[in-house]
């Protein structure tokens, strides 16, 4: 069997100063896929972005997109990919017409087949009314809708999206998604960053969780989930009811709880699938324990970082880094 | 997606830094359009500063033989041509600050086209926003004294010094990145031709501070700008480029564009790292 990868990375390094922003990161993307690349800020993802969008020369590694060297093939590289996100952004002094046509000219549209392909996109993403006004009037959502129009000049083969619903109200955001499937419905490759674990469930995939610079994890959403698994947390009626309850849970879960006097809560990790709130409620309720609130939700993803990556015992881990993700 | 698929096909591969530089430079007269304000507040500068200096400062200064008001206006152009620096400088630094050059830089467009398109829309509006400047300094009382082709030369020179300083604005905000600092830096750069001949004659400077102002290439170009428009002689025994001004303007101009062309293009393709 043999596939092809529309973005593949081995061993990718970049430094800035002292901070390390990516430590040898391998990423493969299969011609078609949509991949989500998840970690927190400063993981090291707009970095990565920026190396496979051939803004940033990596210091060490190698990386191909749509089968051109980034650094040798950059050129190639250009003509293959649309990019969207914080690190391409429109001129906030331009209307959204007069950006989209600029940049239509640039990727070598001409005359009439500029205008026309300029306008078809704002009717796509509901710009048509405000086409006109600065770009700078815009809402963040009409903003970003016109950051990926200007990403979809081209039919790209790689579609890159940094954050593409970062800040957004959920009604833009599901505009973004919209779009994003559709594009890939049409076999259009994408990769997208996020901070977002409900995100990469929604629209990856594949996902790969980035720590540190490295890629930590990688599988689709189904098994990252599985591996991650929910957290289940119950609030008590007063603190003597809180180690009844967290025998009960650590019987249900397998999982260590993590008592916290102050709020009165036991919560533990429950990779479990079949497990129900209904049955933690009966459970803790035959144990006698006085239930004031109980909850079986998907984990943050600082809970999935402290799952699924080696900063599990927080002592030797340093803290996140800020870097210039 | 037909319509998409229809525009691929109307694509043309000829990405070339000329067709693309155009692209480049109406999207700059776009952002003028758009916010006139900014041009006439620069247009305006060095109106204000003519009259001030003019008036003000001009009756305390006794100018042997001519009137300080008709030696200030060539001034004038001249430090309005050397700004080219600051506001190259600030809109490349704006353009990197927004992401605005980082678009630019993913999309497979000719590298030269960036900086190009910056300067050639700047010079354009320079031609057109030196005529208020001009305008003003014929009612006060400057001339054009010299022949036609000579002041004709005048102007050329004048548009050629300032294609070259927004060259060298280009590149430093290429590198600065940031547009709060070129901001800063921009509004600094006002002591340029205040360490030169623009708009006081540098004969009775101190030793040390005379040679850097004969030295600076805005004396050259604003003593170009005198003997081309017939306004004043240039002083004989000043360093060589004020004393050979349309030479030493030439001279300065094409060293700023040898250097500063290349540096510009290379930045712009490599980015901020």
């Amino acid at each position: 069997m043999t596939t092809t990868y529309a973005v593949l990375s081995e061993g990718l390094e970049k430094r800035y100063g002292d901070v390390h922003a990516l430590r040898g990161l391998d990423l493969a993307v299969a011609e078609g896929a949509v991949c989500g690349v998840l970690g927190p800020n400063g993981a090291g993802k707009t970095t990565a972005v920026r190396i496979l969008t051939t803004l940033t020369a990596p210091d060490g590694g190698s990386a191909r997109v749509a089968g051109h060297d980034v650094v040798r093939e950059a050129g190639a590289v250009r003509a293959a990919i649309g990019v969207t996100g914080q690190s391409a952004s429109v001129d906030d002094e331009l209307s959204g017409r007069q950006n989209l046509r600029l940049f239509g000219r640039l990727l070598g549209f001409r005359g009439e087949a500029v205008r026309r392909h300029a306008d078809a996109l704002l009717e796509r993403f509901e710009l048509t009314e405000a086409a006109d006004r600065p770009a700078r009037t815009y809402s963040g959502g009409m903003r970003r809708r016109l950051d990926l129009a200007a990403g979809l000049l081209t039919r790209p083969q790689v579609l890159f999206l940094d954050e593409p619903s970062t800040g957004l109200d959920p009604h833009s955001r599901n505009q973004i998604w919209a779009a994003v499937r559709e594009l890939a419905g049409r076999g259009t490759t994408v990769l997208l960053t996020t901070q977002y674990l409900e995100e990469a469930d929604q629209l990856a995939d594949d996902i790969v969780l980035i720590d540190r610079g490295r890629a930590a994890q990688r599988g689709s959403p189904a098994e990252l989930k599985a591996r991650i698994g929910s957290y289940a947390e119950v609030v008590v009626a007063h603190a003597s009811a809180l180690v009844p309850a967290a025998a009960v849970l650590d019987r249900l879960t397998g999982a260590e709880p993590v008592l916290d006097h102050e709020r009165r809560t036991v919560g533990a990790v429950a990779t479990d699938t079949t497990l129900t709130l209904p049955r933690i409620v009966r459970e803790l309720d035959a144990a006698g324990v006085p239930l004031i609130d109980a909850s079986l939700r998907p984990p943050t993803l600082d809970e999935v970082f402290l799952r699924l990556t080696d900063r599990g015992d927080g002592r030797t881990s340093p803290p996140l880094k800020e870097a210039t993700a | 997606m037909t319509q998409a698929r229809e525009a691929t096909a109307a694509r043309t591969v000829t990405s070339t830094p000329l067709a693309d530089g155009c692209a480049v430079l109406g999207r700059h007269l776009q952002r003028i359009k758009a916010a006139p304000g900014v041009l006439i507040l620069t247009q305006t500068m060095p109106i204000t500063m003519l009259l001030f200096f003019g008036y003000v400062f001009g009756s305390a200064l006794a100018m042997p033989g001519q009137e300080y008001r008709a030696f200030l206006v060539p001034g004038l152009l001249a430090a309005t041509a050397a700004n080219g620096i600051m506001t190259g400088m600030f809109q490349s630094a704006q353009d990197c600050h927004r992401g605005v050059m980082d678009r630019f830089r993913t999309l497979p467009m000719s590298r030269t086209a960036v900086p190009l398109g910056q300067t050639a829309a700047d010079l354009l509006t320079t031609a057109i926003g030196m005529v208020p400047l001009i305008l003003v300094g014929l009612a006060v009382g400057w001339r054009i004294e010299g022949g036609p082709s000579a002041a004709l030369g005048g102007f050329g020179l004048l548009l050629l010094f300032r294609f070259a300083t927004s060259w060298l604005g280009c590149w430093l905000g290429l590198l600065i990145r940031n547009e709060e600092a070129a901001g800063q830096l921009g509004s600094a750069t006002f002591i340029l031709p205040l360490l030169s001949s623009a708009y006081i004659p540098t004969d009775n400077l101190p030793g040390l501070l005379r040679t850097v102002a004969e030295w600076n290439p805005i004396s050259a170009m604003a003593a170009a700008t005198r003997d081309l428009f017939g306004n004043a002689a240039p002083s004989a025994d000043a360093a060589w480029p004020a004393a050979h001004p349309v030479a030493g303007t030439l001279a300065w101009s094409a060293a700023l564009l040898v250097v500063f062309v290349p540096l510009a293009v290379r930045r712009h393709a490599r980015g901020g790292e």
